[in-house]
């Protein structure tokens, strides 16, 4: 009907484009084997790794090594409204604090756990949901296949963010878990996708001919032969969405769609208080504004050299 | 029922055969194209512990006939016709789950390329196993043992630790064998090998032939050979059947079909190879043209166009399929004579 690719149509394109890259996986095994041994010596890859790795650490230990309670307001007798409403550093607080009289440095450290379990938990259940929409319309195939896939496509044609707002939006009240919820209802259409196109290529290949020829029922034919061999593109894919989750969701709680509660620091929510100091103080934006960025910078790093490493087509 | 009967003038068997292909054709449609004969009307017997071959270049058809007989073609875009009765069964007659349970069991298939046949994330222990799980219903314990004995067979070293490894940690011949172990798994009485060495150097492809010629020998399965390559019939085949554009043009046993082609085109087979024996300096006579010449069945012999012995009313006219005094079949107007033989 149209005549140029409409938005969906670019998406749609471009899942299809990285499920194909299982199709000439002969080698398997193999192939993933030689994939490390080129991501291992991958500097970019190793960045990516480096910066994932210590954001994993000090989202885990941030309570034990942070300087002070994230919650308590320590500098709150600093905090003049009118000549100085954002306490600058000073001794034991390096970054200063918040306009609340609470350590900058304190709420950014416990800020990462946040911003960890929504990108790990957004994913998680995006990918579950795709899972489960892929294996089907990748199994069934004929009538399931239309169906479930011409769902996928009307939720890919809208554009994820805005879907996202959308679903947050309609909870009765904002918080972390309906943040995650919608999150990862806007990954299910992509990995849904990603998953049947990598199935339908495994379906044809020789060794899934070679089990049917042997009388092998058609579940064991998905589970066993079929779906093992289809999920790299799919693990991969699920490195990059940690990126976007962490990024979509710090998006919303800027927006306020997050978690009300400011004594649990997060991220987003930190950038979206700090618009009113922007001018004086951008301090205030910069830091979360750069822990953002460097953490979803360090998933796309490793997803994106993973997903060339696994490219046949790029494989010498 | 008519097929019975035709089968039985052909060739009067003192026991039935075990496999019976009659008028087996298959015909690819694809939308807003012809449909493509694929398989023309192709019928030949499998009696039980024999080794059937089944010879042509590319294209001829031999590969669709092994996955029409196995219920594999899919469906869409493929019309099957025709009988293959199995021990008084038409296996084309049967429903899906039918098939499934006698894929493996009664009858089993090898593939060309072992590497892309072997699932590369599952360790051959368990692809050995799970052929003896599906049809005798052992579990996966049971079935190790099993498995171990018939690595063993088929000559792979130090089974215990290959039932562990996975495909791509095995050399190219390894795989092949396992694939052969997988397919013997359930001891079925009819084994189907679609060019099971094309993707092997030659030094392999010798160990595998003997082995599979072993192995038809000790346990009286029957074997169909898919080849393109005359040197694997010579050494294995009781019977040969030369396939031509979908169609059998030539059928005789193996000494006397390679003693005396009759067929120009398994005359043009057989002097295109290159011989040690043959004087220095001999250029080799291959078949000139290519598949793409070919002409309808319908009204014409298809290999008319590439043939040195082609006259006018081959053009014009099918070549109706005769059988020779000697038990051979042939499907030409005017075959090769004796005395041409001698050269090439």
């Amino acid at each position: 009907m149209t005549t140029e690719p409409s938005y969906a149509g670019r998406r749609k394109e471009r899942i299809d484009a990285l499920a194909a890259h299982s199709f000439d996986e002969t080698a398997g095994v193999s192939l993933i084997v030689s994939a490390w041994r080129r991501l291992r010596r991958d500097p970019v890859f190793l960045f990516g790794l480096g910066i994932t790795v210590v954001f994993i650490v000090l989202a885990v230990i941030s309570p034990w090594i942070a300087p002070h309670d994230p919650a308590a307001a320590p500098l709150l007798d600093k905090v003049r409204p009118q000549t100085n409403p954002v306490p600058g550093p000073e001794p034991g607080f390096p970054l200063g604090a918040d306009d609340r009289g609470r350590d900058l440095l304190s709420r950014l450290l416990v800020g990462s756990r946040q911003t960890l379990v929504v990108g790990v938990f957004a994913t998680i259940f995006g990918l579950i949901g795709g899972l489960f929409l892929g294996i089907l319309a990748g199994s069934f195939g004929g009538a399931v296949d239309s169906v479930v896939m011409r769902i996928v496509d009307v939720m890919l044609s809208v554009p994820s963010l805005l879907l996202a707002f959308t679903i947050a939006a309609l909870a009765p009240r904002p918080s972390q878990t309906t943040l995650i919820i919608a999150i990862a209802i806007i990954q299910v259409p992509i990995f849904a996708r990603l998953l049947r196109g990598s199935m339908l290529g495994q379906r044809s290949s020789d060794h899934v001919l070679a089990a049917r020829a042997l009388g092998v029922k058609k579940s064991a034919i998905v589970f066993r032969h079929v779906l093992p061999n289809s999920m790299g593109p799919v693990i991969v894919q699920a490195t990059l969405v940690l990126a976007i989750a962490i990024i979509d969701a710090a998006a919303l709680s800027f927006l306020g769609l997050g978690s009300p509660d400011d004594r649990q620091p997060e991220w987003g929510q930190m950038l979206g208080r700090s618009q009113e100091f922007i001018y004086d103080h951008p301090h205030l934006a910069v830091y979360p504004a750069l822990c953002i960025i460097t953490v979803a910078l360090g998933f796309t790093l490793m997803g994106e050299s993973m997903r060339e490493a696994l490219d046949p087509k790029t494989r010498r | 029922m008519s097929a019975t009967i035709r089968t039985s003038v052909g060739r009067p068997p003192s026991h039935g055969p075990l496999l019976s292909v009659e008028d087996l054709r298959v015909t690819f449609t694809r939308h807003g194209e012809e449909p493509f004969k694929a398989v023309d009307g192709v019928s030949f017997d499998v009696h039980p512990g024999q080794t059937v071959g089944l010879v042509g270049e590319s294209g001829c058809g031999k590969s669709v006939t092994s996955l029409a007989i196995m219920g594999l073609l899919p469906k869409r875009g493929n019309h099957v016709e025709g009988t293959a009765t199995y021990e008084g069964v038409d296996l084309l007659g049967l429903s899906d789950k039918e098939m499934r349970d006698r894929r493996g069991r009664d009858i089993a298939m090898i593939f060309q390329d072992p590497l892309s046949s072997l699932n590369p994330v599952v360790p051959i222990g368990v692809q050995v196993t799970e052929v003896m799980e599906r049809h005798r219903g052992m579990s996966r314990k049971d079935a190790m043992p099993h498995a171990r004995d018939l690595l063993e067979r088929v000559g792979i070293p130090d089974p215990n630790a290959r039932l562990k490894n996975y495909p791509h940690q095995l050399s190219g011949g390894m795989r092949q064998r396992a694939l052969i172990a997988m397919a013997l798994a359930c001891q079925p009485r009819l084994l189907i090998a679609d060019e099971p060495t094309t993707a092997l150097d030659v030094t392999i492809q010798a160990q595998i032939l003997a082995l599979l010629k072993e192995l038809v020998q000790d346990t009286g399965t029957a074997l169909i050979m898919i080849t393109h390559d005359l040197g694997v019939v010579a050494g294995l085949c009781d019977e040969v059947n030369v396939l031509y554009a979908g169609r059998i043009v030539e059928r005789g046993d193996r000494h006397r079909l390679f003693a005396r082609p009759r067929h120009p085109y398994t005359h043009g087979l057989l002097s295109s190879i290159p011989r040690l024996d043959s004087p220095r300096g001999e250029k080799l006579n291959p078949i000139t043209g290519s598949v793409s010449d070919n002409l309808p069945w319908t009204s014409a012999c298809a290999f008319a166009p590439r043939c040195s012995h082609a006259q006018e009313d081959c053009r014009v006219q099918t070549p109706p399929w005769e059988w020779e005094n000697d038990g051979r079949g042939l499907r030409c107007h005017h075959p090769v004579e004796a005395e041409e033989v001698g050269r090439g």
